[in-house]
């Protein structure tokens, strides 16, 4: 464990370096100083305008927290809600975590390295806050916990660090959103996060991103998962954004410990995605599977998947698909590294597109050619996730279906 | 009623239906015979209204109304609806919806797939997997749930074990209104009365006509409807001396 020094030190040398893909941005076109929001009772949340409640909700926060467990709320760089309504399951400003909780020096900066690169830097140089979510030990989170990040200042780079930590035997779902309000145009995201699932504990995490068309956007993240772990990370963004770089690695450090990653992108014009997902299976028993549809409307996405297999008797799959609609660019680059006798690893990729043979099947029972087309492109997106409990997967389809009308 | 006109039809610039007149009464069925490649399949994609199936000359009328040049929608609006063959999957889309989407109103799928013993399908992605029976039960209960007046069967029977081709022909029966007679104790006379579907079956083996009572039944060879007669007939004469010997015979006694 490094101490706040040397953490700042480390940061302070990277302040300058490259990300490892992706375009490099100029943070200092950005705007990083603190814009303070009050904070909101849980009754007022009901009264945000009703378009800022329209984005929320496309990024799957539900203001009535009518079937959440608990709610996490940050807008720009300041905390507006947090509390948790659930036993077991704690949801803390990772700032006040910081200042109040001992044990979180035992998680701040253990899987991503600060000095990755200048957005990793960026994050501890200019902290503006974030959330620890931590399920105690055997605690079962009932309804996912809500976290959501929102940009409303044109021009801020928002710095965000978020740990998830599910102890042992406990299960935990997340749905967490980033958006922006209606007017934003332009705007950087720089998030860290840190994930923990420990022995036997199930992790879900469902990221729905809502950005705006001149949005840069970099995450870094790391997920560690002990013996008998499941983590399951599920990754929607059927917006516009400049440019979205991440590359979340995960670590299958115990036996039988699975992770599952599913990403739902949709590409628009002028749109630069990055994404994909790197895991290392480390030990016998270890399961991983890599699900990626992607959609171009016009835009770049690049879908990478890595698969390491390092010991015998390990299982990896990696499948992406991808449709271009209406011109665009998809570049597939999965990867299997086996690294010793005894792995079992596979990967298929596709891009095409839309079959006139099924809009034609579509059409004679009476739909459109739209409404044809929009079924076979939902059904193109419609991943079966298991292992998601029926709500969750209920809020994606919704998500998908909110943002239906921008796909075509 | 379907009424076609002196209809030709070309596809990829090839002609395939030559000349054909057909017309089709409420409350009646149809059987098509014919070799294959003899352009079956092509009528009913062209009365669906696949537009790769040019017609160049000649008209479609239903229900009274020009359709020759409608969209496929429109006509399966107007109520032409067709079990195919061999229809592609749709990965993500499950049947249960799918059956959703056929029916105009609210429908309740699970009894229908019931009645096509088709429930535990009804999670399955649409026609994914699906055996060739499966496809025939998985069309049949699209067609229920749509409920059109006209209804085109593509082989109906091909790939149905025998365990399941008795279900097939009495689903068809009762989707072409042919059951009524024992099922609500009808009068001959009556039920005929009260029939208002059309049928239109493509079949190889006639082991349908064994469920389905045809009213006639037409040999279509070469891109040209060569006769109409009853339909057992026509089906033994083809068993007993082949397509070519059975079109020659009826075009002398035409």
């Amino acid at each position: 464990m490094y101490t706040k020094d040397q953490l700042r030190e480390k940061a302070k040398k990277a302040k300058d370096k490259k990300g490892a893909i992706g375009p490099d941005i100029n943070l200092d076109e950005f705007d990083q100083a603190p814009v303070p929001h009050s904070y909101l009772a849980e009754e007022d949340l009901c009264d945000l305008p009703q378009e800022e409640q329209k984005q929320l909700i496309m990024a799957g926060l539900d203001v009535t927290e009518k079937e959440r467990g608990g709610t996490y709320f940050q807008k720009d760089t300041s905390v507006i809600h947090c509390h948790t309504r659930q036993e077991g399951i704690e949801v803390t400003p990772i700032k006040k975590a910081l200042e109040q909780y001992d044990w979180i020096k035992d998680y701040y900066w253990k899987l991503v390295a600060v000095d990755t690169d200048k957005y990793t830097a960026a994050a501890e140089l200019g902290l503006h806050d974030g959330y620890v979510i931590r399920a105690l030990p055997g605690s079962k989170s009932i309804y996912p916990i809500q976290a959501c990040l929102y940009l409303d200042k044109d021009g801020l780079q928002q710095n965000v660090h978020n740990l998830i930590i599910a102890e042992e035997d406990s299960e935990l779902h997340i749905i967490t959103g980033c958006a922006t309000s209606p007017h934003l145009k332009r705007g950087a995201h720089v998030g860290i996060s840190e994930f923990f699932v420990k022995k036997n504990a199930k992790l879900s995490f469902t990221m729905i991103h809502n950005w705006a068309e001149e949005m840069v956007v970099r995450p870094r993240s790391v997920a560690q998962v002990e013996e008998g772990g499941l983590f399951i990370n599920n990754y929607i963004c059927m917006k516009p954004v400049r440019s979205l770089q991440m590359y979340p690695t995960t670590h299958l450090v115990g036996r039988d410990a699975v992770a599952r990653f599913y990403s739902i992108i949709v590409g628009s014009p002028g749109s630069e995605y990055d994404l994909g997902g790197r895991i290392f299976l480390k030990h016998p028993g270890n399961r991983a599977e890599i699900v990626a549809r992607a959609i171009s409307n016009g835009g770049k996405i690049i879908a990478r998947g890595h698969l390491i297999g390092e010991v015998p008797e390990i299982k990896a799959h990696l499948e992406c698909r991808g449709l271009i609609l209406n011109g665009g660019h998809i570049h597939a680059i999965p990867e299997l590294e086996g690294l010793v006798d005894g792995v079992e690893m596979s990967h298929e990729a596709a891009i095409g597109k839309i079959a006139q043979e099924e809009i034609t099947y579509l059409m004679s029972r009476g739909l459109t050619e739209d409404e044809a087309t929009s079924t076979i492109v939902r059904g193109f997106l419609s991943v079966d996730i298991p292992g998601l409990p029926p709500k969750l997967k209920a809020e994606i389809d919704k998500a998908i279906e909110e943002s239906d009308k921008d796909v075509m | 009623m379907l009424k076609i006109d002196d209809l030709q039809v070309t596809l990829e610039d090839k002609e395939i239906l030559k000349h054909i007149d057909l017309e089709i009464h409420p409350g009646e069925t149809h059987v098509l015979f014919g070799p294959n490649g003899s352009g079956k399949t092509s009528l009913l994609m062209t009365i669906m209204g696949y537009p790769q199936y040019k017609v160049v000359a000649g008209k479609i009328i239903f229900k009274g109304k020009d359709i020759t040049h409608m969209s496929i929608n429109e006509r399966a609006r107007m109520g032409i609806g067709m079990s195919y063959q061999r229809p592609p999957t749709i990965n993500g889309l499950k049947t249960r919806q799918m059956v959703k989407l056929c029916a105009e109103h609210e429908v309740d799928e699970n009894d229908l797939a019931k009645q096509v013993n088709f429930e535990q399908f009804l999670d399955r992605d649409v026609n994914a997997g699906f055996s060739g029976g499966e496809i025939k039960r998985s069309e049949l209960l699209q067609l229920m749930a749509q409920n059109p007046e006209l209804m085109l069967f593509d082989e109906p029977e091909s790939g149905v074990d025998m365990e399941n081709i008795s279900l097939v022909g009495k689903t068809i029966a009762s989707l072409l209104q042919k059951d009524r007679l024992t099922v609500e104790n009808k009068t001959r006379m009556q039920a005929k009365l009260e029939r208002t579907k059309m049928g239109l079956i493509i079949t190889h083996t006639g082991y349908i006509l064994e469920y389905v009572a045809a009213d006639k039944g037409q040999v279509l060879y070469d891109g040209i409807l060569s006769c109409t007669n009853n339909p057992r007939e026509i089906l033994d004469c083809i068993e007993e001396s082949g397509y070519e010997e059975c079109v020659r015979c009826i075009l002398k006694t035409n």
